[in-house]
């Protein structure tokens, strides 16, 4: 058993944090909603410069990480900084769906994507399917050597940044079948697709993209024939590490604004961090965030674990960090008092990236019924 | 990063569990396995099973008959023990007195106390708390005054658990009465035989007299029983409470735990299905079992940390806190799920002696008694509020 990062991923850890502790301050993060811009393209490219991006990818893929530990440390230090860049729906989504089932030809995509020169994203959830993986609805028809696609898809994260978008459509089965499922590779230039921005709460943004009758080429089909729902799965598994992380070092951030302010901050004459009304709650913040902490550990260290052992962490982490990032959200606002209602206050920032993590990929609720679901079928 | 154990640790969880296989006798197994009281001749007969093997000592060198585990050993053997419900070693002449007779005794302190331990010939219970001095333990008022080659000892010890089955005592006691208050004080060993002493039995919330009063009367100790140096005890007792908060997340107990509760949630009938299958019952049962999946990895991180030279600090405190919530979480929840048949009170099936029968499933008649008695997991080693004392002062220093 050994809790040790490599040589290569605590470099990436201390470098990471120190670059985007100095380039990507506040007021960037500020303006950049206020614009509604979904990244810096300079910031963006130094941090592909950095390897942020070759370290989501094996060797094989054209990177030099790719494991657990890899998307563990790259997205805490995103999730501290508060960083909006589309590298979740990017490289994590339709990289790693690309890694996976990807041909000779559809692979040399990974190559843009590493070196940030573009940006995918993975349209895959629609508007009745909630939380649910394998709820498809867009159709597919099939011709000799193209397919047509119509369907509707819904808060498709980094959707307005995209260049090249894989879409879930069904082939075969019924609406929440998970087999009968196909991906295709899509341009965002493609005739009858339309791609809507809308800002997110939390100063992200998601699309909702429309295909009507859009034709594409045999060629963009990624993986086999409506077999593609376990690649499905394991990319989602990996996007689950990815956010959980993020958030890590979200509550990271979030208890220490709250404990520094606590130190400043005088009322009745005195710092507010002396009350101790406050300063058990503060304890149990970092009681909370120790869990948080291990629960990506353990997500992290079984990602490459059979699919059983796999999922069951993947929905015990996303819940414990739903749990968890709820409450140091709410926390540290209530010790901030009103200061940590402003905008302006980067508090408010991660307070409400905390809370919308837990409705990315399935909530405290969804997760803890398929833990359930999970323990019992493998009983 | 690599969370799976290491061949040689799983060799040793394979021994650990064919002994348990092989020598945990049935009669013990059984009235762990159903919360049942164990009598001071089961917990002695389990203690001289494992002394035989050498494991009653897991953290001892093996020059003093221990069996020098590191960290993830003992982890391992904990969680085995627990999960074939062993009988738990009575922790206050292995893993709370020795340690501090191996940093801080004399050698004759060693030589003599510590095979004694082991063979079962003293049984130690601790002498810490008083009536006015709970979690502020500093404030300790029992005496100790030197008269020639002696001290003598008056006042009065109280939660002193299993002080009815023990022989000796490990005291704190005010040798200085001038000086500030955790300067004054010392770390001194009692015979309990001693004339003047008397210990009393308090009866608790679950019925049971696990823990007692120790009154002292004039009581002459031999001045060779002081540990260490003089008005020193509280550094050697701070050196315990570590030592002793390592061992608070109780992970081995609260997995135990949660087998049973699943056991018993699988086979209660409720509302013509299993409770297990009930979505409330079955909501609470899975967010503690997440719950225990991240502390079970915050302790193994914190062994990992432990092997790397770093002291076990306020993390214990963060440990003890979530464990003990974890512990009262699983008490509870076993609790409601014996329903009804949790409200009748039966002593007598709870001490193993009699052959009655209780009505209902085996497991309800102590899933009351153990809740109210897990109450003491938030309150003892230092209670969960100063825990988080400990947190603020050290990590967040404020």
């Amino acid at each position: 058993m050994n809790f040790n990062l490599t040589d290569e991923q605590s470099m990436l850890s201390d470098m990471l944090r120190r670059f985007l502790n100095e380039a990507y301050t506040h007021e960037v993060r500020r303006k950049l909603i206020a614009e509604e811009r979904d990244f810096d393209g300079a910031i963006f490219a130094q941090l592909a410069e950095l390897g942020v991006l070759s370290a989501l990818f094996s060797e094989d893929q054209g990177g030099f990480g790719g494991r657990g530990a890899d998307i563990m440390v790259v997205f805490e230090e995103l999730g501290r900084a508060g960083a909006i860049d589309p590298i979740l729906s990017s490289a994590v989504l339709a990289g790693g769906l690309i890694g996976a089932l990807g041909n000779d030809a559809q692979r040399t995509l990974l190559g843009d994507i590493i070196s940030g020169a573009q940006c995918g994203t993975f349209a895959h959830y629609e508007p009745q399917g909630r939380y649910d993986a394998s709820y498809i609805t867009t159709k597919v028809q099939k011709s000799v050597d193209a397919y047509v696609l119509t369907g509707r898809k819904s808060n498709v994260l980094g959707g307005a940044a995209a260049d090249q978008i894989i879409i879930s459509a069904r082939v075969s089965g019924t609406d929440n079948d998970e087999t009968g499922i196909s991906l295709f590779i899509v341009s965002k230039d493609a005739p009858g697709l339309s791609i809507a921005r809308q800002s997110t709460i939390d100063g992200f943004s998601s699309a909702s993209i429309i295909l009507e009758n859009v034709a594409v080429n045999a060629s963009a089909r990624l993986g086999e024939e409506g077999k593609t729902f376990p690649a499905i799965e394991t990319a989602l598994s990996r996007a689950t590490l990815a956010v959980c992380a993020e958030a890590l070092g979200a509550m990271e951030a979030a208890k220490d604004l709250t404990v520094d302010y606590a130190r400043e901050r005088k009322q009745f004459g005195k710092p507010i961090g002396s009350f101790q009304a406050l300063q058990h709650r503060m304890a149990d913040m970092l009681i909370e965030i120790e869990q948080a902490r291990s629960a990506v550990v353990n997500l992290a260290g079984h990602l490459s674990a059979p699919r059983a052992i796999r999922e069951r962490y993947v929905s015990a982490t996303k819940n414990l960090i739903g749990r968890a990032g709820a409450k140091i959200s709410e926390e540290s606002i209530q010790i901030h008092g009103g200061i940590g209602m402003t905008d302006e206050y980067a508090l408010s920032h991660f307070a409400k990236r905390l809370v919308m993590i837990d409705h990315l990929f399935g909530d405290v609720d969804h997760h803890l019924e398929r833990f359930i679901a999970l323990s019992a079928a493998g009983q | 990063m690599d969370l799976s154990y290491t061949p040689e640790e799983e060799a040793f969880r394979r021994d650990v569990k064919s002994f348990l296989a092989e020598s945990l006798p049935p009669e013990l197994q059984e009235k762990v396995r159903l919360g049942k009281r164990l009598a001071k001749s089961d917990m002695e007969r389990w203690h001289a099973i494992l002394n035989q093997r050498g494991w009653l000592a897991p953290g001892w060198p093996k020059a003093y008959g221990g069996a020098e585990w590191n960290a993830v050993q003992r982890h391992i053997f904990d969680e085995e023990t627990f999960l074939a419900h062993a009988p738990r070693v009575v922790p206050f002449g292995i893993t709370m007195l020795a340690p501090v007779l191996l940093a801080f005794g004399s050698e004759e302190q060693k030589t003599y106390y510590l095979p004694r331990i082991l063979s079962g010939e003293d049984w130690w219970c601790q002498g810490y708390s008083e009536p006015g001095a709970g979690s502020d333990l500093a404030s300790l008022k029992t005496r100790a005054v030197r008269d020639g080659d002696h001290y003598i000892v008056n006042g009065q010890k109280t939660w002193t658990t299993l002080g009815q089955h023990a022989n000796w005592i490990f005291c704190l006691v005010r040798t200085d009465p001038d000086a500030k208050k955790q300067a004054g004080i010392s770390f001194l060993l009692i015979d309990l035989n001693t004339p003047g002493v008397t210990v009393r039995p308090i009866v608790l919330i679950d019925g049971d007299a696990e823990v007692n009063e120790v009154f002292f009367d004039d009581v002459r100790v031999p001045a060779e029983n002081l540990v260490g140096e003089e008005n020193k005890g509280w550094t050697y007792a701070k050196y315990l409470l570590t030592h002793e908060r390592t061992n608070l997340g109780g992970i081995g107990a609260s997995k135990a735990a949660l087998a049973t509760l699943k056991h018993v949630a699988a086979h209660t009938v409720s509302g013509g299905q299993a409770l297990s299958q009930n979505p409330y019952f079955a909501a609470r049962m899975a967010e503690v079992e997440i719950d225990l999946m991240a502390m079970t990895t915050t302790n193994l991180r914190m062994i990992s940390a432990a092997a790397r030279g770093e002291a076990p600090g306020p993390e214990s405190s963060m440990l003890k806190i979530k464990g003990t919530q974890i512990r009262q979480e699983l008490t509870s929840l076993l609790r409601r799920a014996a329903g009804p048949d949790a409200l009748p009170f039966l002593p007598d099936i709870l001490d193993g002696g009699a052959n009655m029968i209780a009505e209902g499933p085996e497991h309800a008649p102590a899933a009351a008694p153990a809740y109210f008695n897990n109450r003491k997991q938030s309150i003892f080693g230092g209670s969960n509020e100063i825990q988080r004392e400990i947190i603020v002062k050290t990590l967040l220093r404020l």
